[in-house]
């Protein structure tokens, strides 16, 4: 109990809220590192998921990319790549990356998947392009899924920058390992909690927007097909997802309470 | 590979290390789990609970988890006991989720025609329940397995003996040799871990092979 | 006018769908398809408007070939109307009814008023407009189908089984529905079904389909049931059971109002024969 006091003490000593270590700019710095890695594994992995849902053509990338990707540690591949490159920023964003790169290629892949065949058919059959109904059909109606994966990217690639501060860089893990060796435990503990409530602010965030994203009208139809019992299809889809997914357990049964389908939502094992 | 020769003793003896601590988490998860995804199955106020709980768990990240686990337990900073502590709790919170949607999909058909037959609630939930949540409860293990295997090498980080350490010597030393070895050592244990899982699987499990195409799907992704 | 010449489909897997299928579907008039399932008929109207392409033949829309045309524009000016509506659950009534129209550039106020009057003409109250479809009864939610489908003023309406999975009270009025709409529009409708009695209502010419798109028999429901062209339509028809030979009852039925039961060669009773020509001849009231 000593230490947890000692952490309190020292988060609310206002010499550790300024300065080029203070914990705004550690935050900022984390939040950076964090923004830029998804930023970029959002732009490939996204729009390559939307690609392989709305076509099903590469849907084993999916597959393969999930599964490989979670045995690999990724400390091992933090510093491999730090030896290969060279120690900075550069290393880390590409290790961040490709780690978050799995869980929004399943989200993007799951969210176009878990659309009703028949809504898409339709949408077709009226004369939309392929392009109107991927923008107004399929992200729109898959959108919580998409968000879920990005949930899920977001928070791996949160925990996995606070260990890559051992590189070192910036971030709020350097409060962990510039300390942890000289065995002043104050500002580790302290460099804990602030990676942990950072991780649930951005977890609670990404449930509300997840929830934000379900559009009104399915709103409304999940719960009358909760009311009636029933497994909709898109959760026996959301089903299948999660379990190429792996991360996320199998779907949700049909008498879920929480109306926002969760399909990759939960996060992967943080780092 | 000279390296990889020369040092054969120290990788097996991490490789030991490694596995000690990869294999009290997967278990007592498992053990923990089940029990508690019942629960949050059978009594709808404790399911958004459980589920919360180990949501919440599940997002602290490892290296606060182990660090914060001293605190809490009492135990010492550098104790490997808080990263066998730290990593149940994510395979606990992670496995209640999926054990809930198991016993869920436990067709209600099946459940109500083995209460008419006339087993009372202890024994259906051994003879029916159980083995027939046992496909996805499998392959959740599976997912927390490989999980467990890659994210103990981080408790290196806080000087806990596996083939993390192979990653922060490599890189003191500069030899990329050292962390691939690390890295295929952590990949080779993840393998044997879910070939051993997938043949439990096939001996309990026999009706269960061919049956589930997700199952199959599953397997060939952790593979 | 649309006219099969010699269409077929063969799918990728080998299988056949439609072989060498000759038809000429006439202008502002209803031709019903009907046949079992794999009898090809959704095939058939899918390619229509290039859904599905045909893999020999050409499909001709007023002596214009369909395979010329962007499958875009084309789908744009027919209406489609699909078995579970197909609507966009994301979008309300009124949005999903306009969103044809919207995609063609029409100005969102011009196609929100031509909406409503779309409502109007498949008797939907206009106070649904903003809801969404899942607040909607089966049977609403195919009216508004149909109000999509109705939406750019088509020429051509192609229907799927549109009221394939409603209940019978719901579908009965949903057929007398149409038939009033058709009156007032005449389109060219190609309708979908696998109810002969559907079929034999809605349509101003009807084709019965075997196995693979080969047609058994078209006509008018009259020359149907007057000649089944072999035994497969009277089995189809039911004309082999009995079904469509009636004859009055002696035994039942009030002779003094003018009226006498009907039963069918199976035994069922089928109805009341009145004298009045006015009443007998809405023939939906007399049949199933």
């Amino acid at each position: 109990m000593n230490s947890l006091l000692g952490a309190l003490a020292w988060l609310t000593d206002p010499v550790n809220w300024s300065g080029s270590r203070g914990i705004p700019v550690r935050l900022l710095e984390h939040l950076g590192i964090t923004g830029i890695a998804v930023l970029v594994a959002a732009l490939i992995a996204v729009s390559l998921g939307l690609y392989i849902g709305h076509t099903g053509r590469l849907s084993f990338l999916v597959v393969s990319t999930t599964g490989a990707l979670r045995a690999l540690p990724t400390l091992g591949l933090l510093v491999l790549f730090a030896l290969w490159l060279g120690i900075g920023l550069g290393p880390v964003i590409i290790v961040l990356v490709v780690l978050a790169i799995p869980p929004l290629l399943a989200g993007a892949y799951a969210g176009v998947e878990s659309v009703d065949r028949s809504t898409i058919d339709a949408a077709r059959a009226m004369g939309m392009t392929e392009w109107q109904i991927l923008t107004r059909v399929e992200i729109p109606l898959g959108l919580p899924i998409i968000v879920g994966g990005l949930r899920s990217a977001v928070l791996q690639v949160v925990a996995t920058a606070t260990i890559a501060a051992y590189l070192p860089i910036g971030g709020l893990g350097r409060y962990i390992f510039d300390y942890l060796t000289l065995r002043r435990f104050e500002p580790v503990f302290a460099g804990a909690i602030l990676v942990t409530l950072l991780a649930l602010v951005l977890e609670g965030v990404f449930a509300l927007l997840q929830r934000l994203a379900v559009p009104r009208g399915v709103r409304i139809l999940q719960g009358s097909s909760a009311a009636r019992g029933g497994i909709g299809r898109a959760e026996r889809i959301q089903l299948a997802a999660g379990s190429l997914d792996g991360d996320a357990p199998p779907g949700p049964p049909g008498d879920r309470p929480d109306p926002v389908p969760a399909a990759p939502t939960s996060s992967h094992p943080t780092q | 590979m000279t390296w990889v020769l020369a040092n054969l003793e120290q990788i097996w003896r991490l490789t030991l290390d490694h596995v000690a601590l990869s294999v009290p988490p997967i278990i007592l998860g498992f053990l923990i789990a089940v029990p508690l995804g019942w629960l949050a199955h059978r009594y709808r106020p404790s399911r958004g609970i459980v589920l919360t709980v180990s949501g919440l768990l599940y997002t602290i990240p490892g290296i606060a988890l182990f660090l914060s686990l001293p605190v809490v337990l009492g135990t010492r900073i550098l104790d490997p006991i808080n990263v066998i502590v730290g990593m149940t709790i994510y395979a606990v919170a992670l496995l209640a989720r999926t054990a809930a949607d198991a016993f869920d999909a436990v067709s209600n058909d099946v459940r109500q025609s083995s209460v008419a037959v006339g087993y009372g609630p202890i024994r259906r939930f051994f003879v029916v329940e159980l083995p027939l949540a046992g496909p996805v409860l499998l392959s959740g293990l599976r997912v927390v397995s490989a999980s467990t295997v890659s994210l103990v090498s981080i408790g290196s980080l806080i000087g806990v003996s596996s083939l993390g350490y192979f990653f922060l010597n490599g890189l003191n030393r500069r030899f990329p040799t050292e962390i691939l070895t690390g890295i295929v050592g952590v990949i080779v244990i993840a393998v044997v871990f879910d070939l051993f899982l997938v043949l439990i699987g096939r001996v309990l499990l026999p009706w269960a092979r061919d049956a589930r195409p997700s199952a199959r799907r599953g397997r060939r992704a952790v593979a | 006018m649309i006219t099969f010449e010699g269409v077929s489909k063969r799918f990728p897997d080998g299988s056949v769908a439609v072989d060498d299928f000759s038809l000429t579907i006439p202008s502002r008039s209803t031709t019903v398809l009907v046949g079992s399932s794999g009898s090809g008929k959704t095939t058939l109207l899918r390619m229509i408007n290039r859904m599905v392409d045909p893999t020999g033949g050409r499909i001709l829309i007023d002596d214009e070939d369909v395979a010329g045309l962007e499958p875009v524009k084309l789908r744009r000016r027919i209406g489609y109307v699909m078995q579970n509506s197909g609507l966009l659950p994301h979008r309300t009534v009124i949005d999903n009814v306009a969103t044809v129209p919207i995609l063609e550039g029409v100005k969102k106020s011009v196609a929100h008023e031509q909406a409503l009057r779309l409502l109007d003409t498949v008797g939907l109250d206009r106070g649904l407009a903003k809801r969404y479809p899942a607040q909607l009864s089966g049977g609403q939610q195919q009216r508004v189908g149909v109000a999509r489908g109705l939406a750019v003023d088509p020429n051509i309406l192609l229907m799927d089984e549109p009221f394939g999975a409603v209940d019978p009270l719901v579908r009965d009025e949903l057929q007398q529905e149409l038939l009033r709409i058709q009156r007032e529009l005449s389109k060219t409708v190609v309708f979908v079904t696998h109810d002969i009695d559907e079929a034999f209502l809605l349509g101003d010419q009807v084709v019965i389909l075997r196995t693979g798109g080969v047609i058994a028999q078209a006509g008018t429901p009259a020359e149907i049931l007057a000649n089944p062209a072999d035994e497969f339509v009277a089995s189809f028809i039911g004309a082999d059971r009995g079904k469509r030979s009636l004859h009055v009852d002696a035994e039942h039925g009030d002779l003094a109002r003018g009226e006498r039961v009907l039963v069918d060669g199976t035994g069922r009773v089928v109805g009341i024969l009145r004298d009045e020509p006015g009443i007998a001849s809405s023939h939906g009231a007399a049949s199933s």
